[in-house]
């Protein structure tokens, strides 16, 4: 069985319609990235899959018992909350000792149990919040900006994390990027949103289609190939930054119209 | 032994300290000082209420504190930023009050005992009532701890972990409002904050988890209660306002003591 199923959703705030009739499906122990431009309604979606938002119609399925394991975009400690790496890890409760030791090795931070979470770096503390998703052994992994604030170094590295984490566990992960090269290789499965799903497929499939093209310009292809090359030779510099959006196209102003 | 006037008011000290400690910590790390504030400002208009129905003032505070409490969760974000929406109701839920207390010519009330608090004049009555709701909020709290920790944390985080934050939202709610009807004897409405949130931000720079703050928390609140009783006693100063000055030099010290470890 599926591990989500989203059926015709779709999302409102007040009366803005954040998303319009979404379906999407997450198999057992798949990548699956979502990308697409400010506004477009990836973090709605990740909100409505956690439960945090009521769809305005449509629903979200889940597999029967399924474990998420959420790492969301930003996590704001107010400096007024001491609050160690390893107490932090067991929130909101029943895990050993044990279990916050093998999360922080499986998130590649196996030192900092007894540090304050204020004084962690940035990458740490992206490392902090992907253990605190491993640590109830999920089935599935949701992302949102997971590497927001890290630099291209530090976000790749983190995105093999991913991948190491998947090979290791099996769990299926969801992920939002704005980081179309680098997270593109990573996915199995690439869904191209802008307040309704525009396309879906393999990342090659993705990045030639028209309305991807239409989003984000023809650069990012050749960024794609380019970081696959670089990759492969084991270096994460000089690949070009294509991520803004073309307003020059004609399809972008109108599919930005439509939302 | 509880005869004595001055145990009696040290033992309702304590209990609103320990109530404070867990509760203030969450104000704290919530940003919900104002609300607070509040809170127990509306509490002297249940105080005017419960006299004018002959109600006992515990459950006349608690009632308006909880009701001002769960207006001001239902009202923010629809519009009007939280700062400017607990300006508007704490201090018309004062003014309300302070009128309300003025159409009670019948009844003779010392308005500044419920302002400042009248420790000295705790009841066995009043004492069973502090101990009981203190009791009520620790348990309430220390009953939904990991859960509120985690919604205070992120809200987000707790959804995915199956936790409903607006849930643990109105157990903080009517924790606070408890706390207020608690404490209205002990230090008065105006001074409740101050218990709430002066020992919480006092125990900061000494704890390294929250459940440590909390605790010292608990430990500042008492020793003040102890401390502040004793000087009023000696110095012949107001008792509520002396525990909330010892307090707040708590505060002073333990600042001054986090700023020089971190100069060494």
């Amino acid at each position: 069985m599926s591990l989500i199923t989203v059926e015709d959703l779709s999302v409102r705030y007040g009366g803005q319609t954040a998303l319009a009739h979404v379906d999407m499906v997450i198999e057992p122990g798949e990548i699956v990235t979502v990308v697409g431009p400010n506004g477009s309604g990836k973090t709605s979606l990740l909100r409505a899959i956690i439960g945090a938002v009521e769809p305005a119609s449509g629903r979200v399925r889940r597999k029967p018992g399924l474990r998420l394991g959420y790492v969301p975009q930003k996590l704001h400690i107010d400096p007024t909350l001491p609050i160690t790496v390893e107490r932090f890890l067991r929130l909101p409760g029943g895990i050993s000792r044990a279990d916050c030791t093998r999360a922080l090795e499986q998130a590649g931070v196996p030192d900092l149990s007894g540090q304050q979470m204020s004084g962690l770096s940035g990458g740490q503390f992206q490392r902090v919040l992907l253990a605190h998703a491993l640590i109830h052994r999920p089935d599935i992994l949701l992302l949102d900006e997971a590497t927001q604030g890290l630099d291209q170094p530090g976000s790749a590295a983190f995105y093999r994390r991913i991948e190491q984490v998947r090979r290791d566990t099996g769990c299926a992960v969801l992920m939002i990027s704005h980081e179309l090269h680098v997270v593109m290789s990573a996915s199995d499965r690439v869904i191209c949103l802008n307040g309704h799903v525009c396309c879906e497929g393999t990342p090659e499939i993705v990045s030639s289609a028209p309305e991807y093209r239409a989003l984000f310009g023809t650069g990012t292809g050749g960024a794609l190939a380019l970081y696959r090359h670089e990759h492969d030779h084991g270096h994460d510099h000089g690949h070009s930054h294509d991520h803004g959006h073309d307003h020059a196209h004609p399809h972008d102003h109108k599919t930005e119209a439509a939302e | 032994m509880l005869d004595d006037f001055m145990t009696r008011a040290t033992l309702a000290g304590i209990g609103v300290a320990f109530a404070a400690a867990p509760l203030g910590s969450f104000v704290v790390w919530r940003r919900m000082a104002y609300f607070g504030d509040a809170t127990a400002h509306a509490a002297i208009l249940g105080v005017a209420l419960a006299l004018a129905l002959e109600m006992s003032v515990f459950t006349g505070a608690m009632a308006v504190a909880l009701a001002m409490a769960m207006t001001v969760s239902t009202l923010s974000g629809r519009g009007y930023a939280m700062d400017t929406l607990l300006g508007v109701l704490a201090h018309s839920a004062l003014a309300f009050g302070l009128v309300a207390v003025s159409f009670l010519s019948g009844i003779r009330i010392d308005l500044m005992a419920y302002l400042f608090g009248d420790i000295l004049a705790v009841s066995r009555g009043d004492l069973g009532v502090i101990w009981g709701g203190a009791a009520l909020v620790v348990g309430l709290i220390g009953w939904r701890w990991s859960r509120l920790l985690t919604s205070t944390l992120s809200p987000d985080m707790a959804h995915a972990a199956g936790i409903n934050p607006r849930h643990e939202q109105m157990i903080l709610t009517l924790a606070l409002a408890i706390t207020v009807a608690v404490a209205i004897k002990v230090v008065g409405v105006l001074l409740i904050a101050a218990m709430l949130i002066v020992p919480a931000a006092a125990a900061r720079p000494l704890a390294r988890t929250p459940e440590a703050m909390a605790l010292i928390a608990a430990g500042i609140g008492a020793a003040s209660a102890l401390v502040g009783l004793r000087a009023a006693y000696v110095l012949d100063t107001p008792a509520g306002p002396s525990i909330v000055c010892v307090a707040a030099t708590a505060f002073a010290l333990t600042g001054i003591y986090s700023v020089a470890r971190k100069a060494r």
